[in-house]
């Protein structure tokens, strides 16, 4: 009951409430501009949050998490460009529908399906976490060296694209993770002489890098495209028949959306895509989807939005991200000294109810804003890219310089713009190595620990029952997308 | 569905160097080696100082794990070749290039110039040609940011041509 009175602290504090405001208002707009999207605007936004206390700066990127997640929707039926990876499915049902005539319908059913979805994540994070926490009291070196690669395997089975350039990505990841001093030794690592690279890569110039400037370079390729948008009268709340329809599929996909937020893979854009094919799959009418379904929109914005809530379980039960975002909202947390894990559900209750709390209201602030205000938000998508894009240059240049006040990190981050255009161009997915990345000192970490540990003897992982279960999960986890292609070529 | 087919038969047809899975798997496993290389000139540790593994071998069985699991891309890729990908267009290079001029301009003269030039570089070559949106990209705006980020986050930017005046 207190813990649950102290999720309400946000609404009695001005300044918390002037955050969440701000937070929610500058999300939706990244979710609207195609391109960016909450995790570049989380990284963008980080050293500001340096002038705030850690719990308002801790609300800020959840709020542009939650917000950034609906907005993509926007985009997503008014011009049939997903303003977030997230919302891609919602451009399956959501333009047509548009296409009809009926857009505010289909943001109206948008807005809906986030805001439950998000505010059932929220409840999944409430009484998820703190369990979590708990059983991660049992975790010593060997188990969380095992949870980080079942971790990394989810991410490769169950990511965007193929498997193995998925573990490619995530191992480029753990290895930009090396570069510097050896945290054990003190032994340079992949210096190569230049002094900056000591203290090693940071994280925002590579998030900056591969999220913001690999997509101005990707926007460079499509200067000539021309977008078809659709005019917004005004949303509409779903009618009783569209309830109807519906209800079971919102809160199936906010199932889903929850579980695989939990697991460490896309966040959102997996979650949709399979709530999307689960309310085809479950539906009366599947012949309907990719035509301009309600349900379909249903089923993938719920999802979408759910992942949010599951995605902070793992970040803050164990310090391990959930999300690219997740990721950011982890870096955040560091940067403000506060450790994830067992310990912050002990000893700051209030600090992590705060941010539940934050959560909750963000769902409904963005549900007010988007009900309210989608026809000015897509009046954003109006600003050319030629304009757009050398703004946001400006502002990763300024805001990657602003952290350490390193123009190494500058270059840095240009260096994995360049890298992030290539990958995505040849199908590896960048989200891997930020996983990676940010998981890289732990995975090494544990491994080196539990060797110490052991002796020296690899086999007596395989003696601790918890160790030996993820590994085991991690086999399945990589066996998973050959038995799931073997099982899809003899449907053919 | 057709253009597919007939892109990935079209693919098939092409000397293996110019195969894209080939430059791709070649590049991935060439800077893998330089890496793995330098690898053997890390320090190594006394044994008593040497914490489970000696520092170096983490990153070599990453390498070892990324050069095989390459080569695993690639023997997919010769039995199912991946589909061509469209040329990349002028505008790309010209924003590449641009990324080169941003790093030569903000280490010999200024910062807040490179930015500016790239942005006018930018913005011009992807279409905009009216003067009035060129000055806000290109200098109204930085100016907002240099003294957005100076002001909340006390920010020094380095010293150049125009920041020195600045800050003078």
């Amino acid at each position: 009951m207190d813990n649950l009175l102290l999720m309400l602290a946000p609404l009695f504090s001005s300044k918390l409430l002037l955050v969440l405001f701000f937070g929610t208002l500058f999300g939706l707009i990244l979710g609207v501009l195609p391109g960016l999207g909450p995790t570049t605007g989380g990284a963008l936004i980080l050293p500001f949050t340096m002038t705030l206390d850690p719990l308002s700066a801790i609300v800020l990127l959840t709020s542009i998490y939650c917000a950034g997640t609906y907005g993509g929707a926007i985009t997503a039926v008014l011009i049939n460009t997903p303003g977030t990876p997230a919302a891609a499915a919602t451009c399956l049902d959501g333009y047509p529908l548009a296409q009809k005539g009926e857009a505010g319908r289909a943001l109206g059913m948008a807005t809906v399906s986030s805001t439950v979805g998000g505010i059932f994540s929220v409840a999944i994070l409430v009484f998820f976490a703190p369990i979590l926490a708990q059983l991660a009291y049992e975790f010593g070196q060997p188990e969380y060296f095992a949870l980080a690669i079942f971790g990394l395997t989810m991410l490769a089975s169950i990511g965007e694209g193929s498997p193995i350039k998925n573990l490619i990505a995530g191992a480029f990841g753990i290895l930009i993770s090396t570069v510097g001093k050896d945290f054990m030794t003190s032994i340079d690592r992949f210096t190569f002489g230049i002094n900056e690279l000591t203290e090693g890569i940071g994280f925002i110039p590579v998030v900056v890098g591969l999220f913001a400037m690999s997509e101005m370079l990707t926007q460079s390729t499509l200067i000539n495209q021309v977008f078809n948008r659709i005019a917004l009268k005004a949303i509409k709340l779903p009618s009783k028949d569209d309830y109807k329809k519906t209800w079971k599929t919102i809160l199936r996909s906010s199932g889903i959306g929850s579980f695989i937020g939990v697991l460490p893979a896309e966040g959102g854009t997996v979650a949709s895509l399979i709530g999307y094919s689960e309310a085809k799959r479950f539906s009366k009418n599947p012949e309907e989807f990719g035509k301009g379904s309600i349900e379909g929109i249903a089923g993938a914005e719920a999802a979408n939005n759910a992942a949010t809530g599951g995605a902070m379980v793992p970040t803050l039960a164990l310090g391990i991200p959930g999300s690219a975002t997740t990721a950011v909202i982890l870096t955040g947390l560091i940067i403000h000294g506060v450790r994830p894990g067992p310990d912050l559900f002990r000893e700051q209750p209030d600090f992590l109810y705060g941010i539940f709390g934050a959560m909750l209201i963000a769902n409904i602030l963005f549900f007010i804003f988007g009900f309210f205000g989608a026809k000015i938000f897509a009046r954003i998508t109006l600003v050319p890219n030629k304009i757009l894009w050398p703004m946001i240059f400006a502002v990763s240049v300024c805001g990657t310089y602003s952290l350490n006040q390193s123009i190494i990190d500058v270059w840095i981050m240009l260096f994995f713009g360049v890298a992030g255009f290539f990958m995505r161009r040849y199908g590896f997915s960048v989200v891997p190595v930020i996983i990676g990345l940010i998981l890289g000192e732990l995975v090494e970490g544990t491994l080196r620990q539990s060797l110490v540990i052991f002796d020296g003897n690899w086999l007596m992982f395989l003696t601790r029952p918890i160790a030996l279960t993820f590994f085991i999960l991690s086999l399945i986890a990589l066996a998973f997308p050959l038995i799931r292609s073997g099982k899809i070529k003899k449907k053919l | 569905m057709k253009n597919v087919q007939k892109s990935k038969r079209a693919n098939r047809s092409l000397p293996f160097f110019f195969k894209d899975e080939f430059k791709v798997s070649f590049v991935i496993i060439f800077v893998s080696l330089i890496l793995l290389v330098t690898t053997f000139t890390f320090d190594v540790v006394p044994p008593i100082l040497n914490r489970g593994i000696q520092p170096a071998t983490f990153p070599k069985a990453l390498l070892i794990l990324i050069i095989a699991m390459t080569l695993i891309i690639y023997y997919l890729a010769t039995k199912n070749p991946w589909k061509i990908k469209k040329k990349l267009p002028k505008s790309f290079f010209l924003t590449l290039f641009s990324f080169i001029l941003f790093v030569i301009v903000s280490k010999t003269l200024d910062f807040f110039l490179a930015i500016s030039a790239l942005s006018i570089f930018v913005s011009y070559y992807w279409g905009e040609k009216r003067l009035f949106y060129l000055l806000l990209v290109g200098i109204i705006f930085p100016i907002i940011v240099f003294v957005f980020f100076e002001t909340i986050l006390g920010l020094r930017f380095p010293p150049g041509i125009i920041t020195n005046i600045y800050y003078s």
